[in-house]
């Protein structure tokens, strides 16, 4: 058996297997397992070395063979593998709590499937298609058969789409540069290239306004899903690019290209989050805020910056997935998630409300909680290099406390006199507790976090040296 | 071969602005698939007839999807409401498209090795189609532009790339996109100005 054929063509056809069922709670039931049993396997399997089991002996291969290309999942590859699959239980088991599981889970463990082969895919540039076919598929998730498609799904559609040419057209452009590394005006070209389908694939200032939008218009269950996917394959895709090239990695301007953007993408994202009168966008620029993070850990450089963009990302996970549950039931309270139309949802809907309040300062770096101890690093590493770039990343996550703030202020604003109650069901209870302890948890001991990837085969062989 | 090359940059040329221009989905339809006309002679300058054909049959195979869909749809009673709406202001862009395309293709044309109506024909379309999806909140029109802006990439792509897979994926990229904007036009429209 090869690796590919498990983490890769298993869950796609898996997916399209459970598009024919349903039953929401066994589709969930099936997914969750399979997604979990996915990184417990990438977690403790060895790839391409023989494991006796009693009398059987079996190796998990590191290729497979497609039409004269290769998909190739090695060791260092099991620790991305595990965060994508355990990411997907973890969303994919709530997601029948708020009925939902028919929609997302099987064009999500496609979606999975498909950008895990995007990052496993040689040549490389075969990746802008798999993640092209991966957005396609996102399509129906974001937009409902009932509902007209907003300017969010299209923006969405339309900055994916136009990423794929640039990813490709530098696909060609870095094997020239392979054969005749001394020509500078192709690595120029191609660095551009190369940068601006980057820039739309993460939705990068100022390529970022369809995020907001989305969040508004989308299921937020299904956007929260689709903004945790989406950038955390695009950095690691990323990653890979800046590991196999020396002349990208050395490039003395990318790290303050990458803290130039991190910082304006904190700084607008939390600003613009300050100013949201709906929940859906204030997640929407979080989201941004978060992705700003993950590029100034970057920017930071060497295997310090490279360690505070991975601690970064089981609290995104986490984060997100808690954030958009509790959106999700709040949905069902109010016509839209406008602060004035959730006024005192506080008092009946106390264990979403505290998941979305907690999620939030989570996200915007407040002690005790999971993204705390990843961004405590990155402020000292910034602060070491510019205050004033520091200054700015503290307005902007000071926006997103504030706007986390407006948000409990606003659901705890109840009239005098409003009853108290608990309107979740027990499983939505169940998932949401399991959210506040996690944030809670990684935040007070972050170690958890670092050990899961210190633990696993190095990811990258140059990157972080 | 010279002279139809430069007939196959017409076409598109007049293909891509008709669709900018028309507002009726029957036209834009027809003028899509005048326009994977142009483009399967423009992706002939660089690969075999027999390759190049595949983007002529997935073009048509598109306007068929599309056009399909629209019969079955509801009519859009939708009226843009974002970016000025007169026919003028649209061939002032069309002619501002030209000028900017004229301008880079010939360094395009150089650098690839392409000839001058060919890469003068993948700026345009690719300019037209950004153009198009800039100025439309109207999915199909999005999905058009979008089609536009791909055809054109695929003009200059297959001057340095010639693989049948990566053809064959192209063309999956374009079909799921249009079955995309098939899927858009499923929807029920909206009754009132958006």
């Amino acid at each position: 058996m090869s690796a590919p054929a498990l983490w890769i063509f298993f869950p796609i056809a898996l997916g399209g297997l459970l598009s024919l069922l349903r039953n929401q709670k066994l589709i969930t039931l099936v997914a969750g397992i399979v997604c979990a049993f996915l990184a417990i396997t990438a977690l403790l399997l060895p790839i391409d070395t023989p494991l006796a089991v009693q009398a059987l002996t079996f190796k998990l291969a590191p290729s497979f063979e497609l039409l004269g290309r290769r998909l190739t999942l090695t060791n260092s590859d099991r620790a991305w593998l595990a965060l994508l699959y355990g990411g997907s239980a973890f969303w994919f088991m709530a997601a029948s709590s708020i009925k939902i599981a028919r929609r997302l889970i099987p064009f999500g463990m496609a979606i999975t499937g498909f950008l895990v082969a995007a990052l496993a895919v040689e040549p490389f540039l075969y990746a802008a298609l798999l993640i092209e076919t991966a957005v396609l598929l996102a399509i129906p998730l974001l937009s409902p058969p009932d509902k007209k498609p907003g300017k969010g799904i299209l923006r969405f559609l339309i900055y994916q789409t136009i990423a794929m040419p640039f990813i490709l057209f530098s696909g060609w452009l870095l094997a020239g540069i392979e054969a005749n590394p001394g020509d500078l005006m192709l690595v120029a070209r191609s660095a551009t290239l190369l940068g601006l389908g980057f820039a739309l694939l993460l939705a990068v200032f100022p390529f970022y306004t369809w995020i907001p939008l989305l969040t508004e218009e989308a299921h937020p269950y299904v956007a929260g899903f689709i903004l945790w996917i989406f950038p955390t394959v695009t950095m690691f895709f990323g990653l890979g690019f800046l590991d196999r090239y020396a002349w990208l990695r050395d490039a003395a301007v990318l790290p303050s290209i990458l803290t130039t953007v991190g910082v304006l993408m904190i700084f607008t994202g939390g600003l613009l989050a300050f100013f949201q009168r709906h929940l859906g966008r204030m997640m929407g620029y979080a989201v941004i805020a978060e992705t700003g993070f993950s590029l100034l850990g970057l920017g930071l450089g060497g295997s310090y910056g490279l360690n505070t963009f991975l601690l970064l990302c089981i609290p995104r996970v986490i984060g997100l997935a808690l954030w958009s549950l509790a959106l999700s039931n709040l949905l069902e309270h109010a016509p839209s998630l406008t602060l004035d139309n959730l006024k005192g949802a506080g008092r009946i809907w106390s264990f979403s409300s505290t998941g979305a309040i907690l999620a939030s300062l989570s996200l915007a770096g407040a002690p005790m909680l999971a993204s705390f101890p990843a961004h405590q690093a990155i402020w000292d590493g910034l602060a070491r290099q510019s205050l004033a770039a520091t200054t700015w990343v503290f307005l902007g996550s000071l926006g997103l406390a504030i706007s986390a703030i407006r948000v409990l202020t606003a659901l705890a604003s109840a009239p005098e006199g409003s009853p108290w109650g608990v309107r979740e069901t027990w499983s939505q209870r169940v998932f949401l507790l399991i959210g506040w302890l996690l944030l809670f948890l990684l935040g007070i001991l972050p170690s958890w976090a670092a050990s899961f990837w210190a633990r696993l085969p190095s990811l990258f062989e140059h990157l972080g040296q | 071969m010279v002279i139809v090359n430069w007939v196959a940059f017409g076409l598109t040329f007049a293909a891509a602005s008709g669709i900018l221009l028309r507002r009726d989905w029957r036209w834009n339809i027809g003028l899509l698939a005048a326009q994977y006309l142009g483009l399967f002679w423009l992706v002939q300058a660089s690969w075999s007839t027999s390759l190049a054909a595949v983007k002529l049959v997935t073009g048509w195979m598109i306007c068929a999807a599309l056009g399909i869909a629209h019969i079955n749809a509801e009519e859009e009673t939708t009226v843009e409401s974002s970016w000025p709406q007169g026919r003028l202001f649209r061939l002032a862009v069309i002619g501002l498209i030209l000028t900017v395309a004229f301008a880079g293709g010939v360094g395009l044309g150089d650098w690839l090795g392409m000839p001058l109506p060919v890469a003068w024909g993948g700026l345009l379309l690719i300019s037209m189609g950004l153009l198009h999806t800039g100025i439309t909140v109207q999915p199909f029109r999005v999905v058009v532009g979008l089609l536009t802006a791909l055809s054109g990439f695929e003009v200059i792509y297959a001057a340095v790339e010639s693989s049948a897979l990566v053809a064959g994926l192209l063309a999956l990229i374009n079909l799921g996109l249009a079955l995309a904007g098939a899927y858009f036009l499923s929807h029920p429209p909206e009754k009132e100005q958006s």
